[in-house]
């Protein structure tokens, strides 16, 4: 390679990010809530040589609403855990991360923390988590614990407090995560037959995390994953969770529409408290990708035309070739961007655009691998495997 | 889909009760040696997958998880005789889906620090990418030691476990069955992806939960997945009755067997059930060896490895209430009575009246003139089968006969490799004698059980 390296992770839903893409000729609808469906994706991605996907998930049906159930019968509903299902692509798999979302909210933080562990260990370091808030009173109805106020776009100005309060609850749920998975040291299991003992406990450490949602003792039951501490990931839109992300998170997603707007929100990352390694910053995108510019934007019109809307979306929307498409991501990676999460329009027409057509490109540019140089994601993304908190306790 | 029963050779007329097995991973008590040198990972994904594959290629019912929410305590320190640490058994089984495809895969998953909506999801995503194979061992935990790892905390009371444990149940699989089984239609032209009132909405008010909403989740292959239940209380098996497929019991005696298979498959009727509906599975621990003799010395190694001298004293001490470390585990049981206010243990099953056990244990170490050590071995996990591949067949075969079970759960004493002699050796006997399936005549954990699909037949 010749220019500093991008990276590239591939965003799966359903059948892509348009609405309609399950009714393009090439969607599988039917086979969606299969394991070889989400097998030959992954699959796909791992041949592009990408360095992750993440899995979209949510404790609630998706809508199109903010909040609640929209009735509408016209559009893919239903997903699957999405961390078992990352799970279940471990072993069909042997380079590329696993990044399933997994909510913070109504969750219990010792059960995210030790199934994303052990993703990581059935995955041999390729696990990585996307931490999410759910803020919908929708969602918390399915749990009966909490009652939430009704989210819609005109009053969300007067639930800054509420979404806050699930982002710091957020932040204090990574925060137990990291700690459990250091709660083992990694030589903490010694098998010393002459002593009797499986494990040194001096080596196994209580974590006494007390938040203002939950408390958690610890240790972990899991020892500790292969890669220390897997890849925490978060969408960041704006102020407060993009705080969440620089104080929580190894690498966030942001969603910047032109190159002026992804160097403000690199400036305004960059401006953020922040301890350890720095923030690795990817922005998401969706694509439609074709041979050339006219038959992609053609073919998101004539999606737009079934889903009876102009698709929108929280993230800039590209349709044209992967030539463009890689100039594009080198002009805006000179304001910081170090890597893209892509979004295919539509699973897998886009998805190979991207695995075939922009890696290609890419890598005529110099920007991108040849061979996956890693078989741990944070060997990917060039992160460090941390020592853990208490290693050097014990050492000295 | 029913498996077949096909008549056994050689005896027209007669056809023999058929055998169900399951494989259990090795655990985090003592039944687990790690002291072998043949003892591996308990952790790497290679050790389940060899484990679950043996099990598969034994043509085996499913695989087995346990789960422990918080590392076991001793004297208030981390119990660090046993194996410990192990992974999320859903996870774990979920990647086992990729790497088998007929084995059952079932999961123990706490229903008291788990919310019915997000666990129900779980399940049927497992039973999702297994094709029809996922199981669910319900257990349920009182203690507030496990509840301080968990938002929901502490303590339940003892008298609401069972309670919870029901509601939680009938809640799942009412989100189970609330998309209708063609729900989804992925038509899309004119673009109907689901069908009118294919999801239905849950509106549960109960002692324990109350949830409003929809699932997120076309119903699963097999309806509803497996629900295993362990549990020896008349609560215990009255909840076993009412709610499982399987129950995970203790082995005892063909006696004990015989008369905990007729009282719980009795309670069936009263809940519309019929005795084949739910399978009785004990535990069971075995040596194997090519003669009587060495499969008896066999057995006495493995206690050996089982009972290394500090777990012989770290078991008196939680008889005792007490310290003991000052005692040789070759040495004789001490003079001093126990300690009844003592507390030694946190996070696994308590001794109930020590100083009855104490009486016992001393009497019988005086007689047979044994050291703390051989006591332990003597009073603890002797295994359930023990002898030739033909006399373990015989014996298994002889239990499912006489009614005292439908088959067992086994619990190889070594990770991964502990079912490979069973599987080698054992299960070819109990195929040639037609009591066991020689391949699989199903694809779901609902089909090797032989068990209905729930909804399928109304």
């Amino acid at each position: 390679m010749t220019g500093a390296p991008l990276h590239l992770a591939v965003a799966l839903d359903a059948a892509g990010w348009h609405p309609a893409a399950w009714r393009d000729p090439v969607a599988r609808p039917r086979e969606l809530f299969t394991a070889g469906y989400w097998a030959k994706l992954v699959g796909e991605a791992e041949r592009g040589l990408i360095d992750f996907v993440t899995i979209e998930d949510a404790l609630g049906l998706q809508s199109s609403r903010p909040d609640g159930p929209d009735g509408r019968l016209d559009l893919v509903r239903g997903r699957f855990d999405a961390v078992l299902l990352a799970a279940r692509l471990a072993p069909l798999t042997s380079a590329i991360g696993l990044v399933p979302t997994a909510t913070t909210t109504h969750t219990e933080p010792f059960h995210v923390a030790i199934g994303i562990a052990t993703l990581d260990h059935v995955s041999g370091g390729r696990a990585g988590w996307r931490a999410q808030v759910s803020a919908r009173a929708s969602d918390a109805a399915h749990f009966g614990r909490r009652t939430f106020p009704e989210v819609t776009p005109e009053t969300i100005g007067e639930h800054q407090g509420h979404i806050a309060g699930l982002l710091a609850e957020a932040a204090d749920a990574v925060e137990v995560a990291r700690r459990l998975w250091d709660s083992w040291e990694d030589d903490a299991e010694i098998r010393d037959v002459a002593t009797g003992r499986f494990v040194d406990r001096d080596r196994l450490h209580y974590i006494d995390f007390t938040g203002s949602r939950f408390s958690v003792k610890g240790p972990s039951i899991t020892p500790r994953p292969p890669q220390g501490q897997p890849v925490v990931t978060a969408l960041a839109h704006a102020r407060p969770a993009q705080e969440f992300a620089a104080g929580s998170a190894d690498v966030v997603y942001v969603t910047p529409h032109d190159r002026e707007q992804a160097r403000s929100v690199v400036a305004e990352l960059r401006s953020l408290p922040r301890a350890g390694e720095p923030l690795k910053i990817f922005a998401d995108l969706v694509v439609f990708l074709d041979g050339d510019t006219g038959r992609a934007v053609e073919r998101r019109t004539r999606l737009d035309e079934l889903d009876g809307a102009e698709f929108a979306s929280d993230a800039a929307v590209f349709a044209g070739t992967a030539e463009d498409l890689a100039d594009l991501l080198l002009d805006w990676a000179q304001t910081g961007i170090q890597g893209y999460r892509l979004r295919p329009g539509v699973v897998p027409h886009d998805l190979k655009g991207i695995t075939r057509g922009l890696t290609s490109a890419l890598r005529r540019r110099g920007v991108f691998r040849d061979a996956y140089e890693a078989d741990t994601l944070r060997g990917l993304l060039g992160l460090p495997r941390p020592a853990g908190r208490h290693r050097r306790a014990s050492t000295s | 889909m029913i498996a077949s029963t096909d008549p056994p050779p050689g005896r027209p007329g007669h056809v023999p009760r058929r055998i169900h097995l399951a494989a259990h991973f090795p655990g985090v008590n003592n039944t687990t040696v790690w002291t072998d040198p043949r003892s591996g990972s308990q952790i790497d994904f290679a050790s389940f997958q060899h484990l679950a594959r043996t099990a598969e290629r034994g043509k085996f019912d499913f695989f087995f998880l346990a789960e422990g929410l918080r590392l076991r305590e001793l004297k208030g320190r981390i119990h660090d005789l046993d194996v410990v640490g192990r992974p999320e058994a859903l996870t774990v089984l979920a990647a086992l889906a990729a790497v088998t495809e007929r084995l059952g895969l079932a999961g123990t998953v706490n229903a008291t620090f788990n919310e019915p909506y997000e666990l129900a999801r779980r399940l049927a995503t497992v039973d999702h990418l297994s094709d029809g194979r996922a199981a669910w061992n319900v257990v349920t935990t009182s203690d507030a030691f496990t509840g301080e790892n968990f938002r929901r905390g502490g303590y339940l009371d003892r008298a609401d476990r069972y309670t919870r444990a029901a509601e939680f149940v009938r809640l799942a699989r009412e989100l189970w069955d609330s998309w209708q089984p063609d729900a989804i239609a992925a038509n899309p032209e004119p673009g109907v992806f689901v069908r009118p009132d294919g999801i239905g909405t849950i509106d549960h008010q109960g002692r324990h939960f109350t949830i409003a909403g929809q699932f997120t989740l076309p119903r699963s292959p097999q309806g509803h997945p497996v629900i295993i239940q362990a549990g020896d209380s008349d609560e215990g098996r009255e909840f076993a009755a009412a709610t499982a497929d399987v129950v995970f019991s203790r082995h005892g005696t063909l006696d004990e067997g015989r008369a905990f298979y007729a009282d719980v498959k009795g309670r069936l009727a009263r809940h519309g059930r019929e005795p084949d509906d739910l399978k009785i599975m004990p535990a069971a621990t075995f040596a194997l060896g090519d003669t009587e003799e060495e499969a008896a010395e066999n057995a006495a190694e493995i206690r050996r490895h089982q009972v290394s001298p500090q777990t012989a004293i770290a078991y008196l001490e939680q008889v005792w209430g007490r310290d003991m470390s000052a005692y040789d585990p070759e040495g004789p049981l001490p003079d001093i009575e126990p300690d009844t206010d003592g507390e030694v243990s946190q996070g696994r099953v308590r001794l109930d009246d020590r100083l009855a056990i104490a009486a016992k244990w001393r009497a019988l170490a005086e007689e047979r003139r044994l050291s703390i050590r051989e006591l332990v071995i003597e009073v603890t996990g002797r295994q359930s089968f023990v002898g030739t591949p033909e006399t373990v067949a015989g014996r298994i075969d002889a239990f499912v006969q006489a009614a005292a079970a439908d088959g067992f759960i086994l619990v190889p004493h070594l990770t991964p490799g502990g079912l490979d002699d069973f599987v080698d050796r054992v299960v070819p006997i109990l195929q040639e004698r037609g009591v066991f399936r020689a391949e699989y005549t199903g694809t779901t954990l609902r089909d090797h059980l032989g068990l209905a699909v729930p909804g399928a037949a109304a």
